[in-house]
């Protein structure tokens, strides 16, 4: 798309008699959705305030994010430029890419934390992974546009395989929390394309009944991740360790925390990952309940703007992808919430849009673009 | 769709109500405990002086390698990695080995005692790699005089399992070492000190990262003991290889001048820590260097028991000054043709009580034993402090025996024959004493009656306060007329100066006066010592010699005894020379 597009549109506007809407759709012409940039530019705001106090008040540190940020932000805006039509010609192009990515990264991969994730581009390094979080939605959501809802078995099944090739991929790096969020997204889809519960309740009694032959193929440490979970206690000292602190951080900080900056759970190193996957200690911490529940509103918000828009898509498309992009945004804040707080496994999930560091942002805000893409293009086609 | 994010949300919401409401107090006591921690500090042990200043047991700052073996996966792959940096001796790990049977698995353990400071640095760049693995500083327990002070100071060793029972623990927490014997455990108390504590705050690796509060400890109190180490010295070069025990008192008040156990042992090995095998060694050695002779040895008093008989005879009125004997050489009593021999085959001729200490008649305290008997005899040497323990302030000490018919029927199983009283008069038989009470009954005898509780500790110096002075406690004096102990010390210091008298040769040429007995105390039987020339050295008499000097004004009594060995003469006059030549020149001899 050209970018001279949106301003043809933003010229069309001022010269057109509707002069007082004028202001009103400032936003509209630049295909921002004010509700939804406000609730993420909140939510950015409170995550910059708790990674200060979590990354023990480096500049350099909240330089870094900044600037992370700064680049999610600009892959939101031109994201959200991208009308829905041209979306729905790229995406089964963008899911070979991603794939074709993904075995490049098992073969000629750079090694990092004793996992193959990582495509060196020289400049930078990136996770193809985080590419499927965006494609997998857009493919899933192009392939059921045009079947007949609730889909047939043998759509079903391709649209599985679709899901599953990626996901195995994403496994096999080592990367299980990548490749949940990508199950969640594919089913996200199909859940919204009309699959029946009884299907995905079904999913996922066979996924427990094949558990045994999954543990077979699990690395050692995703062995003792889940056996700590289901046991924390069993060795306080070793993988059990940052459950039992998390919980401590969480839970010593009561109705109202301790305060920013006084929480001495992370400051003085006893709850591990802080910064990273474990940043909501911090915020449990230091702002206790209610902090945790101000956080949790945000959150919910977003999510709530995004199921909005997706029901009041005008096509299987785009409401597919709102839809499925809301809920893959929600479930990464559930799992990983519900991974520091104990009642789910630690796998390695940030927390979106607060955690440090992670390319995830840079998805994550293109996703609420193409969320923004939907509902301003929505609107500019109704006209 | 929203609904399943209602419920989910909701599932969140109720953990965080569960963690920060309900839960709460225990998760912020859990916070506190991980972030705040009571450390002890060790006290300071009190220092140990001898009588002239002489420091005898020191603290030597080291830097210790210690191993927490439960914070290790695999101890043997970390010492592996160590000894790449740390110089480790197969002694230190065999050290280690038996050290890490005896402590709990969470308690460090000492790998390499003293670190050279390449080595402490070396560590240290490369800590993170040894989790569990620690240098600590701290101070270690150091006896400059080695073996000569073994016997008295004793050592300190490491707190084990069974100290841990009899302890304040509380005040043990941050210590590693405790008195195990010696001056070092009896005087445990004072020199150990008040532990202290510091409220910290600690990060995750348990860095401290500020102190909140602080009690400093109390430094244990310095001891200053009545021994003379350069006596000690001098008595353990009298004694040289020979097996034996000497013991210097001062008889005016009790102070222990000199005691020695010989041979000693090298106390800081204690310290430091042995193998098995170098402790089985020590313990095992035909030489006993660990027995502290001058306490637990029980030795026949053999002739020193004279003097004492003497002033019963005298006190009892069974013989007075002037009367004689003939001493044709033997002794035997009514009824029996049994013959005691005397030690010089044809006897001694006639004899009075002086010559018979001064040659030390045998025939002349048969005949006193059995017209006194067993009882008489046993009365004197009990007010000289035979047979019960002195209460020296070591606590290890043996309390001797004196026999009475009692205690063989008792112990033997048969009744009191006369013979076994003839044969107490020279003092063989039953009777044993130890040689700290010879030289506290020569005290006695040297002072007149008037007997001091034998001690080793002069003064106390708290770490902040005035020195406090050990006061002598006086037994009671005994009743003996002033005729009597002089008759008997005329004829201690005839011993020494009458050509005739046994101690002749080796006191002869002493620039001081001496009273003193010779004594010999045969450990096999006249008998079988006719049949063999060759007597195996251990089977040898033991040789005893007490004395006391000036004699008018008695400044130090002595006791010896040599093992297997006729020098205990010779070694008393030596350790008296030190003391004289000390004496004279006001100044402790180098």
């Amino acid at each position: 798309m050209s970018p001279i597009e949106p301003l043809k549109h933003f010229s069309h506007q001022l010269n057109s008699p509707e002069k007082k809407f004028a202001s009103h759709n400032i936003w509209q012409r630049l295909h921002i959705d004010l509700p939804l940039l406000a609730g993420i530019v909140l939510l950015t705001g409170l995550g910059l305030v708790i990674l200060y106090s979590a990354g023990n008040q480096s500049p350099g540190m909240m330089a870094r994010q900044l600037a992370r940020l700064g680049l999610a932000f600009m892959a939101m805006f031109i994201v959200a430029q991208i009308p829905p039509a041209k979306l729905r010609l790229w995406a089964p192009w963008l899911y070979g890419v991603g794939l074709s990515l993904l075995i490049a990264v098992l073969v000629i991969g750079t090694i990092g934390k004793g996992a193959r994730r990582w495509l060196d581009l020289g400049l930078f390094r990136f996770q193809p992974s985080e590419i499927m979080k965006l494609a997998i939605p857009l493919f899933l959501a192009w392939y059921y546009q045009d079947k007949p809802l609730p889909p047939s078995k043998k759509c079903l099944l391709i649209g599985c395989i679709a899901l599953l090739v990626p996901v195995l991929l994403t496994a096999k790096q080592p990367d299980l929390g990548t490749a949940l969020m990508l199950v969640t997204a594919g089913v996200c889809v199909l859940f919204l394309a009309g699959m029946q519960w009884w299907i995905i309740i079904g999913l996922g009694a066979l996924a427990t009944l094949f558990a045994p032959i999954l543990w077979h193929f699990m690395h050692d440490y995703q062995r003792q991740r889940v056996l700590t979970f289901l046991y924390p206690e069993r060795d306080p000292l070793g993988t059990g360790y940052h459950i039992i602190q998390s919980k401590i951080a969480i839970g010593s900080g009561g109705l109202f925390g301790k305060g920013w900056l006084e929480g001495t759970q992370a400051h003085l190193h006893f709850l591990p990952e802080h910064a990273t996957d474990f940043i909501f200690g911090v915020t449990g911490e230091e702002f206790g309940l209610f902090g945790g529940l101000v956080l949790l509103a945000v959150y919910l918000f977003i999510v709530g703007r995004g199921l909005y828009i997706s029901s009041q898509a005008q096509d299987t498309f785009t409401r597919l992808l709102a839809g499925s992009l809301s809920l893959m945004f929600f479930f990464s804040i559930f799992i990983n919430i519900g991974m520091v707080t104990g009642i789910l496994p630690v796998v390695g999930l940030p927390l979106p849009l607060v955690s440090y560091g992670g390319t995830s942002m840079v998805t994550l805000l293109a996703g609420f673009g193409i969320l923004m893409s939907v509902n301003t293009h929505r609107k500019l086609l109704a006209r | 769709m929203g609904g399943v994010v209602l419920f989910l949300s909701l599932c969140l919401f109720a953990r965080l109500v569960y963690l920060q409401i309900i839960e709460h107090e225990h998760y912020q006591t859990l916070s506190k405990k991980n972030q705040l921690a009571f450390l002890p500090i060790p006290p300071k042990r009190g220092l140990i002086y001898d009588r002239n200043g002489v420091l005898i047991a020191q603290n030597m700052p080291v830097f210790t390698l210690e191993l927490i073996p439960s914070q290790i996966a695999n101890v043997d792959e970390t010492i592996t990695e160590l000894q790449k940096l740390v110089d480790i001796s197969p002694h230190e790990l065999a050290v280690f080995q038996r050290l890490r049977k005896q402590t709990r698995r969470y308690d460090p353990v000492p790998l390499k005692l003293k670190l050279e400071n390449s080595e402490v640095a070396k560590f240290y760049v490369n800590q993170f790699r040894f989790p569990g693995v620690f240098v600590q500083a701290q101070l270690i327990r150091y006896y400059p005089l080695g073996p000569a002070m073994a016997n008295v100071l004793g050592y300190v060793g490491r707190i084990n399992a069974y100290d841990l029972e009899n302890i304040d623990q509380t005040q043990y927490v941050a210590s590693n070492y405790i008195g195990k014997v010696g001056i070092e455990k009896y005087y445990e108390r004072q020199l150990h000190g008040r532990v202290g504590y510091q409220q910290v705050e600690t990060d995750a690796s348990g860095q401290i990262v500020r102190v909140l509060e602080r009690t400093q400890p109390k430094a244990g109190e310095d001891l200053t003991l009545t021994i003379d180490s350069n006596l000690q010295l001098a008595a353990q070069n009298a004694l040289g290889d020979k097996r034996g025990a000497i013991i210097a008192i001062n008889p005016n008040n009790g102070e222990i001048l000199a005691m020695l156990s010989n041979p000693g042992y090298n106390s800081n090995l204690f310290v430091e820590g042995m193998s098995s095998l170098e402790y089985k060694a020590l313990q095992d050695s035909p030489d006993q260097p660990l027995f502290n002779r001058a306490l637990r040895g029980q030795y026949p008093l053999a002739s020193t028991i004279k003097p004492f008989m003497a002033l019963e005879g005298l006190l009892s009125k069974t013989i007075t000054a002037n009367d004689q004997i003939f001493d044709p050489g033997w002794y035997s009593v009514k009824h029996s043709s049994h013959k005691y021999r005397d030690w010089r085959k044809g006897g001694h001729g006639w004899v009075d009580v002086h010559k018979a200490i001064v040659v030390s008649c045998d025939t002349f305290f048969y005949d006193l034993a059995s017209n006194m008997g067993i009882d008489k005899i046993d009365d004197i040497l009990q007010k000289f402090g035979f047979g019960h323990a002195t209460q020296i302030d070591m606590g290890e000490e043996l309390a001797g025996l004196v026999p009475t018919p009692d205690w063989k029927k008792q112990h033997q199983g048969t009744p009191w024959y006369p013979g076994d009283t003839v044969i107490s008069g020279i003092g063989q038989g039953y009777m044993l004493t130890t040689p700290l009470q010879l030289a506290n009954a020569t005290a006695i005898l040297a002072k007149q009656g008037q007997g001091y509780q034998p001690h080793l500790l002069l003064k106390t110096t708290p770490a902040d306060g005035k020195p406090v002075q050990q006061q002598p406690l006086a037994l009671q004096k005994l009743n003996i007329p002033h005729r009597d102990w002089q008759t008997v010390i005329d004829a201690m210091v005839g011993v020494i100066k009458s050509p005739v008298g046994t101690g002749y040769r080796f006191g002869k040429t002493a620039p001081y006066s001496v009273a003193a007995k010779t004594g010999t105390a045969q450990l096999v039987s006249e008998s079988s010592r006719a049949a063999s020339d060759n007597v195996p050295t251990r089977l040898r008499d033991n040789s005893m010699f007490i004395a006391f000097a000036p004699v008018n004004k008695p400044q130090i009594a002595i006791a010896v005894v040599v093992e297997n060995d006729p020098s205990a003469a010779n070694v008393a006059r030596k350790v008296m020379d030190q003391y004289f030549a000390h004496q004279s020149t006001g100044k402790p001899t180098a």
